[in-house]
């Protein structure tokens, strides 16, 4: 461009040429530079962005409620590109706080992205919507290890169709531990309140908070029990001093070397692992959670049509291969893994071992309404 | 149109807002608060005091609040009284509106950006990195209380120093002058003549700061890492994570109390402080 900049009296004397009607608009837009500004802050814009045309007309947005480092950019960004819908996300930190923003009604969301054990909840509820089949073609249920698909089906409706799978354990900095991790949640709950004091982060999620400590007691990750709870509280609130922080959102504190220790899902350890090698991640041998997250559209979305193009968009096994590269979730599609190397198919902190898996457990349906358990997390955390 | 007619007509708007946005929403939190939890959360009507009897059980959520809400409150006010009182009394006035400006600034950014800054400030790269330099180490600062408080200070200084400033601003030199003329030492002057004259300015910021502070539930948030809970944050559990409809409005309900308990008490007290000072005109 020739007009990169131009003095304040040279665009006077544009401006009013332009008033005067001696120059057109064109030209004063170009001399003065302002027609670049328009159409650089057009573009930030997307109401504003002048669409080409697309094969179906979807409307600009689809808006959705995910977890926190669970997505490649670039894949909204091919998907946008190709359709025309810019991908708003809103990031969430527990399956709770997504049924409380549902049940209030008017969340705005187009496709939102429940964990296995809530959609029972959300069909009784009325709060989402049976899906079309006929929209995602790119939905193969043969292709789905049954295991982490089969939740999203309720009544033989299918509500949900499968995102990731993954465990929950925890991630360790073992420079503070000569090297090694731990393997139990008695090490997690008692080395915070010793050495590692100060230095531990739990979920701000009463499944997998309260999960752990019935855990470390030995109990199943769902107990609704009211001694068994009563017990994982008595520990809770023992460790709370010796914590860092009740976040979900526990990757930059690990970063920053903050914090040594956190309850951890499988993506955010490796993509810490990968990072920073000395971060391992570990399943407590006692227990925990194995889950599968699956893409819904929830009743009343404003974008519907851009709902269903996006979930089908990210079924495209090419796509979703791309998803699992940058997120580190594995995924329980065959023609999504046929594409992924060999590296990520063996890694042991996708794809533990059989033995370690055996000692986990689905989320229960019943711990996301249980009033015991919502009290005691919010007890434990105004405590 | 009477003169009678004419005052109700120009009353409605207000009145219906306050009817729509303030008395119903609060009457529904009154009921709301005697019923109970529905069996996946939300509410279901009743006539319980049980949500009531539950309040011990955010004992320590209200004890944060009103400790540090007043703290907060007094911190803002020693640092903001002199930041205004130089700015109002002793800055030459070709100044004062940059300076002015400069206070305003950071309300250009939202307190939750400018809140996320102070994580990474107080966090273990920040300030207890360079301590750790200097030879000071294993400062611990973020997710404390004192983080909670830092946090608080800042975000809200300007609404303090503003209405001491207007107080300030306003005060007659004269006064002074004639105060020392009379042979009184600076110090006294200030006590006895400027202190008074920014009282209205001073009781106006505090009551402001202290308001918001009671429901705060943000910079908590942010920076108490989950651990340094507010009764604001007490509410966003319940209604967003427990989804206890009743308990939260019970809990919302009995900090309203709190707050007009308090805020008569204070109004009281300055309006004592007043009395016999027919040149001192209070809010």
């Amino acid at each position: 461009m020739t007009n990169d900049t131009i003095s304040k009296k040279k665009f006077m004397e544009e401006l009013r040429r332009y008033e005067k009607g001696s120059v057109t608009r064109r030209h004063f837009l170009h001399v003065t530079g302002l027609g670049a500004a328009t159409a650089v802050m057009g573009a930030a814009v997307p109401g504003l962005r002048p669409r080409p045309a697309f094969a179906q007309d979807i409307g600009d947005r689809a808006i959705l409620a995910t977890w926190p480092n669970y997505h490649d950019q670039a894949n909204f960004d091919a998907f946008t590109d190709k359709t025309g819908a810019a991908v708003q996300v809103n990031v969430f930190g527990s399956n709770e706080e997504m049924l409380a923003k549902l049940q209030a009604g008017g969340s705005g969301w187009d496709v939102y992205v429940p964990t296995n054990y809530t959609i029972t909840t959300y069909v009784e509820e009325d709060l989402i919507e049976p899906l079309d089949l006929s929209k995602l073609p790119n939905y193969d249920p043969a292709a789905f290890d049954a295991r982490f698909s089969d939740a999203g089906i309720v009544d033989g409706v299918v509500y949900a169709v499968p995102k990731n799978w993954g465990t929950t354990g925890m991630a360790i900095n073992t420079s503070h531990n000569g090297g090694k991790a731990f393997d139990s949640w008695k090490q997690f709950f008692d080395r915070t309140m010793d050495d590692y004091s100060g230095r531990t982060m739990v979920h701000d999620y009463q499944l997998t908070t309260i999960g752990a400590a019935l855990n470390y007691h030995g109990y199943s990750f769902n107990s609704v029990d009211e001694a068994e709870l009563a017990d994982a509280e008595k520990l809770l609130i023992d460790v709370k001093p010796h914590l860092f922080a009740i976040t979900s959102d526990y990757q930059p504190a690990m970063r920053s070397g903050d914090a040594w220790l956190t309850i951890c899902w499988t993506g955010d350890g490796k993509q810490l692992n990968t990072d920073i090698p000395e971060i391992a991640f570990a399943l407590g041998k006692e227990g925990g959670e194995l889950w599968s997250d699956y893409y819904a559209i929830p009743k009343g979305a404003p974008h519907k049509e851009a709902a269903y193009a996006l979930i089908n968009f990210m079924l495209d096994p090419d796509v979703n291969a791309r998803e699992v590269l940058a997120h580190g979730y594995p995924v329980a599609d065959s023609r999504t893994n046929a594409l992924l190397p060999e590296e990520i198919l063996n890694d042991p902190i996708l794809y533990p071992a059989a033995e370690k898996l055996d000692a986990l457990e689905f989320g229960a349906a019943a711990t996301l309404t249980d009033p015991n358990r919502a009290e005691l997390l919010a007890r434990f955390k105004s405590a | 149109m009477t003169q009678r007619a004419r005052n109700w007509l120009l009353i409605a708007p207000s009145g219906a807002l306050l009817l729509v946005m303030l008395v119903l929403p609060l009457s529904f939190v009154f009921v709301f608060s005697f019923g109970e939890r529905g069996p996946s959360g939300g509410y279901v009507p009743a006539f319980t005091l049980e949500q009531y009897a539950n309040l011990p059980a955010r004992w320590t959520a209200f004890k944060n609040t009103l400790i540090l809400a007043p703290l907060g409150t007094l911190a803002a006010l020693l640092i903001a009284y002199p930041l205004a009182y130089q700015l109002a009394v002793r800055t030459d006035p070709k100044w004062k509106t940059l300076l002015l400006v400069l206070v305003i600034v950071p309300f250009w950014t939202s307190i939750l950006i400018r809140s996320y800054a102070w994580i990474y400030i107080l966090g273990g790269q920040g300030i207890p990195a360079l301590l750790g330099s200097i030879g000071i180490e294993n400062v611990r600062l973020i997710y404390t209380p004192f983080a909670v408080t830092i946090g608080i200070i800042y975000g809200y200084l300007p609404l303090m120093v503003f209405p001491i400033y207007v107080a300030l601003d306003r005060l007659d030199m004269r006064l002074l002058e004639a105060s020392g003329d009379l042979g009184a030492r600076p110090m006294t002057t200030f006590l006895r003549v400027t202190l008074p004259l920014s009282v209205p300015g001073v009781a106006t910021g505090c009551m402001l700061v202290f308001i918001l502070l009671m429901g705060e539930f943000l910079i908590p948030a942010l920076l108490g890492g989950g651990k340094v809970f507010f009764v604001g944050n007490a509410l966003v559990d319940l209604f967003l994570q427990s989804r206890n409809w009743a308990y939260g409005s019970a809990v919302a309900f009995t900090l309203i109390v709190i707050m007009l308990i308090t805020v008569t008490i204070y109004m009281r007290l300055i309006a004592r402080l007043q009395t016999g000072r027919e040149d001192v005109a209070v809010m």
